[in-house]
């Protein structure tokens, strides 16, 4: 598992495409935002801003790991290997999460300068709720990347497929960060952070379990 | 009589469907461990999908198919398994060392840099080592998918049009290695258009036709012709022209 986690990290900082990728765009998303809210609407809808860019920008990403794996047939080279296809689908993922956990770290610093967020009294909440969400949006972003990457219409596919199951993720996730924003503590975020962790366990184990029925033609 | 634990391969009415084209229909075969069996045939004959069964790429639509005695295909039968296929299989940002390094990791190689050296060496590749996959030749990069393929010391080597593409340099180091790989004891099976250098590693040669195993012999070695192959030869192109020829309406 760590050297496909190795490996992609190596490829990732080699070419920096999906980094620079998902920072443009995000970038763009939130200047969107920031013109079309007055600066206090702006302040409102900031937790809701964060996750929508960040979903959008990540799913691009995250497909990526897996298109890179199709050129030259290099999936296959893997998938030929003794690693058990569950530790693959556990290295990819984490792959995704350190790549997208470095794109949100970026996104929260945008969002202080555009919108003028503050930093909230408890960055250590507003950084659990961030973890919580980015495993499961990594999880099932993984999970579906390597469904539809074998399909012709896979930029289409990927948003319908994972969108619909993204939304409790993404109400929990806005909810939580509104909260810790707004000055709450951990534990005022409880019902929203359990259904988080339900939501990362459910779609971690299962893409665990479910990866080598996934990736067998 | 041999022991069904003696064979690489054992396919049972095997076939194959994408969709609703059937591109392999009630295959059986037997491969012998250490046997070198090259597989013929016109294109869209279903070669490279059976070389894909047996490399666990894909999961045959009927039929039974067992490797090295087990049709339960795990990790463990994915190591003694090794692939060179039209495409290299490795990660075109990577380098050449770097490509290597990572499937001798895979494999659970005890000192994967030394390995990768070795076989870049042993591949013609030293010089190239550090360049990344992107910038190699055509050849190079079939060449480092041979090394790729024969690093873990695989039992079954399956090989889909190994020469193409190769220099007469490349080819030969491919033929020698192939020739190792056959004296060492594994099981090598190919398949080619190259009736020459296909017949020369063979110990039988079958010739795929419409999905179906057409025509099956052995290799005689040391017969006719300056190669010895000459009456394997013949024998093969008669059986490829009549197994081959358009049916009359």
């Amino acid at each position: 598992m760590w050297t496909i986690l190795r490996k992609d990290l190596l490829l990732e900082f080699r070419t920096r495409e999906a980094l620079s990728a998902l920072v443009v765009l995000m970038l763009l998303v939130l200047l969107t935002f920031t013109f079309a809210f007055d600066p206090a609407g702006a302040r409102e809808a900031a937790p809701a801003v964060l996750w929508v860019t960040f979903i959008f920008a990540g799913l691009l990403s995250v497909q990526r790991t897996f298109l890179l794996e199709r050129e030259n047939g290099s999936w296959y080279g893997l998938l030929l290997t003794p690693i058990d296809r569950g530790a693959i689908f556990v290295a990819k993922m984490l792959g995704n999460l350190i790549v997208l956990a470095l794109a949100q770290c970026v996104l929260l610093l945008l969002l202080m300068l555009f919108l003028q967020v503050p930093l909230p009294a408890a960055p250590g909440s507003l950084l659990i709720v961030n973890v919580l969400g980015l495993v499961g949006f990594s999880a099932l972003a993984t999970l579906f990347a390597a469904l539809s990457v074998r399909l012709r219409a896979r930029e289409m596919l990927l948003p319908l497929l994972v969108l619909p199951l993204l939304v409790p993720l993404v109400i929990c996730a806005v909810e939580a960060t509104r909260i810790v924003l707004a000055g709450g503590d951990l534990a005022s975020t409880g019902p929203w952070l359990r259904v988080l962790v339900t939501f990362d366990v459910i779609f971690t184990v299962a893409g665990w379990m479910l990866f080598e029925q996934l990736v067998q033609e | 009589m041999t022991a069904a634990c003696d064979f690489a391969v054992e396919a049972d009415g095997l076939s194959k469907s994408f969709g609703r084209t059937p591109v392999l229909r009630d295959v059986t075969l037997r491969v012998v461990r250490g046997e070198a069996l090259t597989i013929f045939g016109p294109n869209g004959a279903g070669k490279s999908t059976l070389l894909r069964l047996c490399a666990t790429l894909t999961r045959p639509t009927g039929g039974c198919l067992r490797l090295f005695g087990s049709d339960a295909i795990g990790p463990e039968v994915r190591r003694r398994i090794g692939v060179v296929s039209h495409q290299s299989f490795c990660y075109p940002d990577l380098t050449a060392r770097e490509n290597l390094t990572f499937f001798a990791r895979a494999y659970g190689a005890a000192a994967p840099e030394a390995e990768a050296v070795s076989w870049l060496a042993r591949v013609g590749l030293a010089d190239v080592a550090h360049r990344p996959l992107r910038v190699l030749s055509r050849g190079m990069e079939q060449r480092l998918a041979l090394a790729r393929a024969l690093l873990p010391t695989p039992d079954l080597v399956l090989l889909d049009e190994p020469w193409s593409g190769l220099d007469a340099t490349a080819a030969d180091v491919l033929t020698v290695l192939l020739a190792t790989a056959k004296c060492e004891g594994r099981t090598v099976i190919t398949v080619t258009h190259d009736l020459d250098r296909g017949l020369a590693i063979a110990d039988r040669a079958c010739i795929l036709h419409r999905g179906q195993i057409a025509w099956e012999g052995a290799v005689q070695h040391g017969g006719d012709g300056p190669d010895g192959l000459g009456g394997a030869r013949a024998a093969l192109n008669d059986a490829y022209r009549r197994v081959t020829a358009p049916v009359a309406a």
